[in-house]
């Protein structure tokens, strides 16, 4: 068997293959941070919350309805979108005049509350929920063996993030969204609807953080903290790819992924610091950030 | 601001008086050292607007430094307490030099991933105990003369501590230096084309900010006798903000008037209602930042200088 540095190689490419997995949900949550500070101005603490409450959503689907993971994969991302749309209502909605760091503390409290609720009604453990059975199984590539469902989670991830940057980017609807971040009060004397683009926005951010956590769902356990040290980590890939650009985004997101397997190989009492320090080095390089300005 | 002293009066001989009156003395401690944690926070979120996400890193990390110093190396408090202070301004220089590059909502998220290695760091570091902690720090005789395992003694030194802190925190926020931080606060660019090296002076503010909250911390290992993982984790990061805000951030006895409200609330309902411990505190956290964000202290100044304006 072939080694690098004394480790099998397919001991490393299943780190790697894991890593990626991880660099989706974080180019994925990214992502959706990035969207939603670009129109909103507001940096969403309870991203991470979202994202449990999208992988809850499924396993209590799945629990009390028995609905399937195709329809959980749809349903429990719209349902947390919902929800996201009535905090904006609610609260977000007084906040925009005033400083951003406002629109933390209020997402923080309401990541509170939303863990507070689900660790008293499910506890702190770890549920399981099963891998589809279309996804059960392995592909044998001769030189390593890959589980179907790790492939399939970065194939659906990245399809997701080209489909939002297509959106953004290449269609009207997106020209609107980018026209609101530029100047919003022009674009209300054009006579679009500002207000409910922003609802929609906050809604759409929150559905792809809820979605990555029905993706998550059979590869982690689902918890009701799942989320609560993951959003730092995002806001690590956030300061260091900055929120400006959506490529930047998924790339920063998908490559730390990688860095953090990579070091699950090599030296793995680090694995969980790994990107802090990253941040860290790269803010004394490139204060800010690897692509572009505040 | 007449008002403002007979009420810091009231509370010092309230303070005085509290164990004689049959208050737990470890409760009051416990108190004090997180109103002086609160009080260092304000430093930096009221004073230079500067929403660190991450001061548990150095409450904690003086905790675990005071307790392994005094545990193991057989220090007596004061030397126990210098080292906590020591290291957490080092440590506060080093997460401030990095987190100063970045400004508003930037800086908050730095600091809070900057907290998070520090609590893997102490989760896998030899020295702390890992999940369980240090447990059964002594508190020794300070000087070589008292004796601080009597909690009365133990509770006037806190207090003597916290008053002299409170003092200096004044004396820092009125002082020149004081004063060039709340114009950076005002109006940063033009301080910048004032020519005052901006970012010398916030890290300088948020060094002496680490390195209270070290004392804080320090003196909260001595007092409860243990410094676990909690004390660095970004729970008890939400927690200062929280009181800061609650009380008032950008007030003196706001932070106090904070930590007293939050630390009393916990106390009364980690026995009646457990888990939902969070969901309150992060209701009060709505509530704060949606309607109520001058905080206690804050809303009766504004009172007050409605009813004085008109004269």
């Amino acid at each position: 068997m072939s080694t690098v540095f004394g480790v099998p190689l397919p001991a490393i490419l299943g780190q790697l293959t894991l890593g990626l997995v991880n660099g989706s949900f974080y180019a994925l949550l990214s992502l959706g941070l990035a969207v939603i500070f670009g129109l909103l101005g507001i940096v969403n603490f309870a991203h991470g919350a979202f994202y449990m409450l999208g992988a809850f959503a499924a396993y209590i689907g799945l629990q009390a309805f028995g609905m399937n993971y195709w329809a959980a994969l749809v349903l429990a991302p719209l349902a947390v979108a919902l929800l996201g749309v009535v905090v904006e209502l609610l609260f977000l909605r007084r906040l925009y005049r005033l400083d951003p760091i406002y629109g933390l503390l209020l997402t923080f409290g309401i990541a509170l509350i939303a863990e507070g609720i689900m660790r008293d009604r499910f506890g702190a453990s770890g549920k399981s929920y099963p891998v589809p059975h279309l996804l059960q199984g392995v592909f044998d590539l001769g030189f390593m063996v890959l589980p179907i469902y790790r492939a399939w989670v970065v194939a659906a991830s990245l399809t997701v993030c080209a489909v939002t940057w297509f959106l953004i980017e290449r269609t009207r609807l997106g020209a609107t969204l980018r026209a609101a971040t530029e100047n919003p009060r022009l674009l209300q004397a054009f006579g679009i609807n500002v207000p409910l683009l922003v609802t929609a926005t906050y809604g759409a951010g929150v559905g792809l953080a809820a979605l990555a956590g029905v993706l998550a769902a059979p590869v982690v356990q689902v918890s009701p903290l799942m989320g609560s040290s993951l959003v730092i980590v995002v806001f690590a890939v956030v300061v260091i790819g900055g929120m400006g650009s959506i490529i930047g985004a998924i790339v920063t997101g998908l490559l730390l992924g990688l860095i953090e397997g990579l070091t699950k190989v090599v030296y793995p009492e680090a694995s969980n610091i790994v990107v802090f320090v990253i941040m860290a080095l790269v803010l004394i390089w490139r204060p800010a950030g690897l692509f572009g300005g505040e | 601001m007449r008002g403002g002293q007979l009420v810091g009066l009231g509370l010092i001989v309230l303070a005085l008086c509290a164990p004689l009156l049959g208050v737990y003395p470890v409760f009051l401690m416990k108190l004090l050292c997180y109103a002086m944690f609160a009080c260092a926070f304000n430093l930096l979120l009221g004073y230079s607007k500067m929403l660190s996400f991450g001061h548990a890193a150095f409450f904690g990390s003086a905790a675990y430094v005071t307790g392994w110093l005094v545990t193991t190396r057989g220090c007596g408090p004061s030397l126990g307490i210098l080292g906590g202070i020591a290291a957490a301004a080092l440590l506060g220089f080093c997460v401030g030099a990095i987190a100063v590059r970045r400004r508003g909502i930037y800086f908050a998220m730095i600091t809070l991933a900057l907290a998070q290695l520090v609590y893997f760091v102490c989760l896998q570091a030899p020295f702390t105990g890992g999940e369980n902690g240090l447990q059964s720090i002594p508190r020794g005789r300070l000087f070589g003369i008292v004796d601080l395992d009597r909690d009365a003694n133990m509770y006037y030194f806190v207090f003597a501590v916290f008053v002299a802190i409170y003092l200096l925190i004044r004396r820092i926020v009125t002082s020149p230096f004081g004063h060039v931080l709340q114009a950076i606060r005002e109006n940063e660019p033009r301080a910048v084309s004032l020519g005052i090296a901006v970012d010398r002076y916030k890290l300088l503010a948020f060094v002496l900010s680490a390195a209270i909250s070290g004392l804080a911390g320090a003196l909260k290992a001595l007092s409860l006798g243990f410094a676990t993982l909690s004390d660095v984790s970004q729970a008890t990061s939400g927690e200062v903000i929280l009181m800061t805000l609650l009380g008032g951030s950008g007030t003196f006895l706001g932070p106090v008037v904070g930590a007293g409200v939050v630390v009393t609330l916990q106390e009364y309902l980690s026995d009646r209602v457990g888990a939902w411990v969070p969901v309150i505190v992060g209701a009060i956290f709505v509530v704060c930042v949606t309607v109520f964000r001058r905080g206690i202290a804050g809303e009766i100044e504004s009172r007050y200088a409605v009813r004085k304006a008109p004269r």
